[in-house]
């Protein structure tokens, strides 16, 4: 690493003092994101592990990296199929490229923005959070949204869904999908109908008539786009969230190492396969007559399981606990979808919804083990209860 | 306590609202507009500031333990006369208002103000109490009516201010979480954070 060492020497530079020291969490953070800190705790004993903050974020944000490049595909793919043109694979991903590049630039511009703002202001230092967050965001919209509203989207998330509770790590609700909720319940016309997933041009948020499968079924039909359209990702949709294949991907990355909770994402699918097949064994109407697994393909069920439902702050922290909030997530996903027509898609509510939660889920699974313990050692402290109620009674 | 304190306080330091927490169910509820906001606000002015008054005269001769009942019979003896008020002159805001001005008789901070001030103290400071909690309430719902009609609805009173300023032609959308429940609750988090961010004697350590 020779040739970094101008950078270091740079940095060492112009680090502030004196009266510009306060702008210390700014010139720490762009260190740190430049090279490893090298501020250890040094009192106690610790485990010591290369997996920190900074590296678990970077794992997330690579394992995003094949649903992004499939989604820009998928944009430009969608239009040149909606208005005829003649496009190469490469050209469709370019098109997509450039639609999504805005939303991503005002997505993590407005954010750090805010989190910068914030640091300074209260004399911590940044945390790497928002680098997942604010990629995220960008690919969960559909990909005409409007960038003011966008950038509102991402302000109120880091505000109100972040730094009012302190910042990364306090938040007990998901930021990214905060900021979709926002969009969902503030703009509902760009958010959500057959108006918004297919860009007409270039610029703009002009959009082409075209339904997801989310959106067919909601209103009464049945989707046209196959179970393999569905699993590939050539169907209209939010950004980045058609394919599971591409999703899967990212899953792999994320199981493999250890950033994500296997027992989450599994239960996730287990839940919502268990209400898929309820739904299917009570078959009142269409769209509980869908094979369950179409609920795994369509909409963000599979992004959410994998991505949202992990995200290790807002989650449940006790592996018993993670099992619940799992199973919760997936079926209410699906109730939400079949018996409530008014959201078409229940996953970014039901996943809110366990965020709130978590908490109480692993205060219930902690009380039950402090009790089980307890009765396991009850020979000697029932004794003395008695003994003492004895005495008093 | 100064009489002008009575009266200054519940704007800031000892606001019913963003202070003590109490009347926040009807701050929601009746927010959505200004119009509704501000006979609302007049409404409790009207009813705390009489109640306040009567009880107050009346508080050497309340038996302590039915107290509770004898405030009630003269919340909710006020708040008939205000609800026959609106109903006869401002049909359509009563409308709107619904069962929110019945409930003035369970607000709490109605029920506060009898209990903790006009039980103990003097007429007239017990007149200057509730003029000044009605204020220091009417604010806070005058300005999310305010905030929450010009973003959630695009006008104020009525009038369409933001069609007039051009603003739809441009990409200006209206918010519709704005006019939900939750906006106003988020709205009034702000202001309480705001405040006490302003504040040193509001700060828990």
């Amino acid at each position: 690493m020779m040739n970094m060492k101008w950078l270091e020497q740079w940095f060492e530079k112009i680090e502030p003092k004196g009266k510009w020291s306060w702008l210390g969490s700014t010139y720490e953070a762009f260190h740190t994101f430049a090279f490893t800190p090298k501020a250890v705790t040094r009192a106690g004993a610790h485990i010591r592990d290369a997996v920190d903050m900074k590296r678990s974020i970077i794992i997330v944000v690579i394992a995003l990296i094949p649903a992004l490049l499939f989604g820009m595909w998928n944009i430009g793919y969608q239009t040149a199929m909606n208005t005829d043109a003649d496009w190469n694979w490469f050209y469709m991903w370019w098109f997509g490229f450039l639609r999504m590049l805005p939303l991503i630039a005002v997505s993590y511009i407005v954010g750090l923005a805010i989190e910068f703002a914030f640091a300074q202001y209260r004399g911590h230092e940044v945390n790497e959070g928002f680098l997942a967050t604010g990629l995220l965001i960008p690919m969960i919209v559909p990909v005409t949204t409007p960038l003011w509203q966008l950038a509102l989207a991402v302000a109120f998330a880091v505000i109100i869904g972040k730094e009012v509770f302190g910042g990364s790590g306090m938040n007990f609700l998901n930021p990214a999908l905060v900021a979709r909720a926002f969009l969902f319940f503030a703009y509902p016309t760009h958010m959500s109908g057959d108006k918004v997933w297919i860009a007409a041009d270039l610029w703009g948020s002009d959009a082409i008539a075209g339904a997801t499968p989310m959106g067919e079924l909601a209103a009464g039909a049945m989707p046209t786009a196959s179970a393999l359209d569905m699993l590939i990702g050539t169907i209209p949709g939010s950004t980045c969230e058609t394919s599971v294949i591409a999703i899967a991907l990212g899953a792999i990355l994320l199981l493999f190492t250890g950033i994500a909770s296997w027992r989450i994402m599994l239960s996730v699918f287990l839940g919502g396969g268990a209400m898929g097949l309820l739904f299917n064994a009570i078959g009142y109407n269409d769209y509980m007559q869908l094979p369950f697994y179409y609920h795994f393909l369509m909409g963000g069920f599979a992004f959410g399981a994998v991505f949202m439902a992990t995200d290790p702050v807002t989650a449940a922290q006790t592996n018993c606990g993670k099992w619940i909030y799992g199973l919760l997530i997936g079926s209410f996903a699906v109730l939400l979808r079949v018996c409530n027509p008014a959201y078409p898609e229940g996953m970014m509510l039901s996943i809110l919804l366990m965020n709130c939660l978590a908490p109480l889920i692993d205060h219930c699974v902690v009380a039950r083990n402090i009790k089980r313990r307890a009765s396991r050692t009850s020979l000697t402290s029932t004794t003395s209860t008695d003994r003492k109620e004895a005495h008093n009674g | 306590m100064k009489n002008f304190d009575l009266i200054k306080l519940p704007f800031n330091k000892n606001n019913p609202i963003t202070v003590q927490v109490l009347g926040v169910c009807s701050c929601l509820a009746v927010t959505a507009q200004l119009k509704p906001a501000v006979v609302m606000s007049l409404s409790v002015i009207v009813v705390v500031v009489l109640a306040n008054l009567i009880v107050s005269l009346l508080r050497n001769t309340i038996p302590p333990r039915i107290r509770i009942i004898v405030q009630l019979v003269v919340v909710s003896t006020l708040v008939v006369l205000v609800d026959q008020v609106l109903k006869a002159y401002v049909y359509d805001v009563s409308k709107q208002l619904s069962v929110f001005v019945g409930l003035i008789i369970t607000n709490c901070i109605v029920m506060g103000r009898l209990e903790a001030f006009a039980m103990v103290q003097k007429p007239w400071s017990s007149f200057l109490d509730g003029i000044g909690n009605g204020l220091g309430y009417s604010v806070i719902l005058i300005a999310l009516g305010f905030t929450r009609e010009l973003f959630g609805s695009g006008t104020l009173w009525g009038y369409p201010v933001m069609e007039r300023l051009g603003l739809y032609n441009i990409g200006y959308e209206n918010n519709g979480l704005m006019i939900m429940p939750p906006m106003a609750l988020i709205l009034t988090g702000l202001i309480i954070w705001w405040q006490r961010s302003r504040n040193k004697d509001l700060q828990e350590s």
